[in-house]
């Protein structure tokens, strides 16, 4: 394995999981459309969020027991997704799990978010607030990176994805796909052949990791023969922490990380995930 | 009683849903980690109770962590489970509906079978009884490999025993449709497949191979603990503490 991918690797191992500061991101969130977001919206529009004096008509129709057990079928339905990594239309949630109890849909995603939180230590994001679909992210701090005893199976591929988000930040934040694949190309990693670790690469980047929402691959306008251009996903942005890049790229190229002061300032700026103390569930609920 | 969890129990689990099966020195040190990265005191020999915290808030949720011993090292295993359903429908979002037959099918054969174990071909021939659409050949072979991949079955030789974590999370369903059928060991009564049984033809007790192998231990003479005939079976030996087989 080459050097440098073990260096990713090991950082990537570090800071794959990065904690959330805020809850909304999303909303500032300016994306385009994916390719793959098709009629999802008709779907959608048949369910209408309910409004809060609707959500308590609801609820007092129903016992607690039936609104915690409609909530952790919620719960497992979500669990079951994210753990292939596919977002969760709120369509979807609706028509097979939810159902009649629709009227107080807003009180079980609130109820299902806190048993994300404090069992799980994950958080539900909702990426696309115009198409409504969730995620599951790391809600868990590092303080101090250290290795696990138990190894965990996705790391091999977070290397080759950390390499790649690292060039795209670098860079400004988008790139043409060339240069990804000339320096996959150097360390080793060639698209056009099956690797080792990774299998088909080309797939590995195009497909999987933009199913994922690890990365975006989008298509450049007026080019010929057709060029496309990546960019970082919704998921890279709220689970991958931009300072941990940058410390990354300095150990490569054996540079301060401040040396890049655009990026270093983008890296540190508010609204990056940094190592701030995780919610107070966590600190204040030691019990032994 | 529910029970407030701190990061270390999180972490902990987290690890376990990326796992789903690990192996009890394994779980003693990702304990023991998920303490020290969150800064909570690690009791030694609380595991358990760590654990039964975190049972605690998902059982609402149908899945707990359970315990169980692996019936090739005698091992005890920790497994992440879903209890919600005692069918194998917990299967369904990874396999189609004829896929769920034929692992039932397989489940049924090796419940019936003396050492717990089926054989390729008479899995392979038991898709000739099958009411869902049948399977081809080498459809099966994909199958049984994804299977083995998914840590529900275990391969030697082309004959496949349930994996531990398997029987930790079938362990209801199979009491339930197998009742008469099924073997349980007379020294820890748990469900056994792999397990070696009394002679003595009024007897008939099962041991697992490990529990054998423990009972037995230093013994000149083994004697069955139930009807005290001559125990005429080879005793195992009891497998070292390292053994790191994941089941």
């Amino acid at each position: 394995m080459n050097t440098l991918l073990d260096v990713a690797i090991r950082c990537a191992a570090m800071t794959q999981r990065k904690r959330l500061s805020n809850t909304q991101s999303s909303s500032q969130s300016k994306r385009q459309s994916n390719s793959f977001m098709t009629q999802e919206e008709d779907e959608d529009a048949t369910f209408t969020q309910p409004s809060t004096s609707q959500v308590q008509r609801g609820l007092e129709k129903l016992t607690p027991a039936q609104v915690d057990q409609k909530t952790a079928e919620v719960v497992q339905y979500i669990l079951v997704k994210d753990q292939k990594k596919i977002p969760v239309r709120r369509a979807d949630l609706v028509k097979h799990v939810v159902k009649d109890y629709r009227a107080i849909y807003p009180e079980i995603i609130k109820r299902a978010t806190r048993i994300f939180e404090q069992v799980f230590g994950l958080k539900l994001v909702e990426i696309d607030p115009k198409n409504h679909m969730y995620i599951l992210v790391n809600n868990l701090d590092t303080p101090v990176p250290r290795a696990s005893p138990v190894e965990c199976p996705s790391n091999p591929k977070m290397g080759l994805l950390f390499v790649i988000l690292g060039v795209i930040f670098m860079k400004g934040g988008v790139v043409r796909e060339n240069l990804i694949w000339n320096i996959l190309k150097k360390l080793r990693v060639d698209p056009g052949q099956k690797h080792e670790e990774f299998g088909d690469v080309r797939k590995t980047v195009t497909d999987e990791f933009v199913r994922q929402r690890y990365l975006e691959y989008v298509r450049i306008p007026h080019t010929e023969p057709v060029e496309y251009e990546f960019r970082w996903g919704q998921r890279a942005d709220m689970e991958v922490s931009k300072a941990q890049i940058l410390v990354f790229m300095g150990q490569i190229h054996e540079q301060d990380p401040r040396s890049w002061s655009q990026q270093y300032r983008e890296a540190h700026a508010s609204s990056t995930p940094s190592s701030t103390p995780s919610s107070s569930q966590a600190s204040s609920s030691n019990h032994r | 009683m529910s029970r407030q969890l701190g990061d270390s129990h999180r972490r902990f689990l987290q690890t376990m849903m990326a796992i789903g099966i690990t192996n009890e020195q394994e779980a003693k040190a990702l304990y023991q980690h998920c303490c020290e990265t969150h800064k909570t005191p690690c009791v030694t020999d609380k595991l358990d109770e760590f654990i039964e915290a975190i049972n605690s808030r998902l059982q609402p949720m149908f899945m707990q962590i359970r315990k169980g011993m692996s019936e090739e090292n005698g091992l005890q295993y920790y497994a992440l489970v879903n209890m919600a359903e005692t069918d194998i429908t917990r299967m369904t979002s990874d396999y189609t509906e004829n896929e769920l037959e034929l692992f039932r099918k397989t489940i049924d054969l090796i419940v019936s079978s003396e050492n717990g174990k089926a054989s390729s071909t008479d899995i392979l021939n038991s898709t000739d009884t099958m009411t869902s659409k049948k399977m081809k050949k080498s459809e099966t072979e994909h199958l049984l490999t994804r299977l083995v991949q998914d840590k529900w079955l275990c391969e030697r030789r082309g004959e496949y025993t349930l994996s531990t974590r398997c029987i930790i999370e079938m362990e209801p369903y199979i009491r339930a449709m197998f009742q008469d059928q099924v073997k349980v060991c007379h020294i820890c009564h748990n469900i056994a497949f792999q397990c070696q049984i009394c002679e003595n033809p009024s007897c008939g007790i099962k041991i697992h191979n490990p529990c054998v192998a423990r009972y037995f231990k230093g013994r000149v003479e083994p004697r069955c603990p139930a009807c005290e005939d001559f125990w005429p079976h080879e005793i195992p030996e009891v497998r070292r503490l390292h053994s790191q087989s994941k089941k």
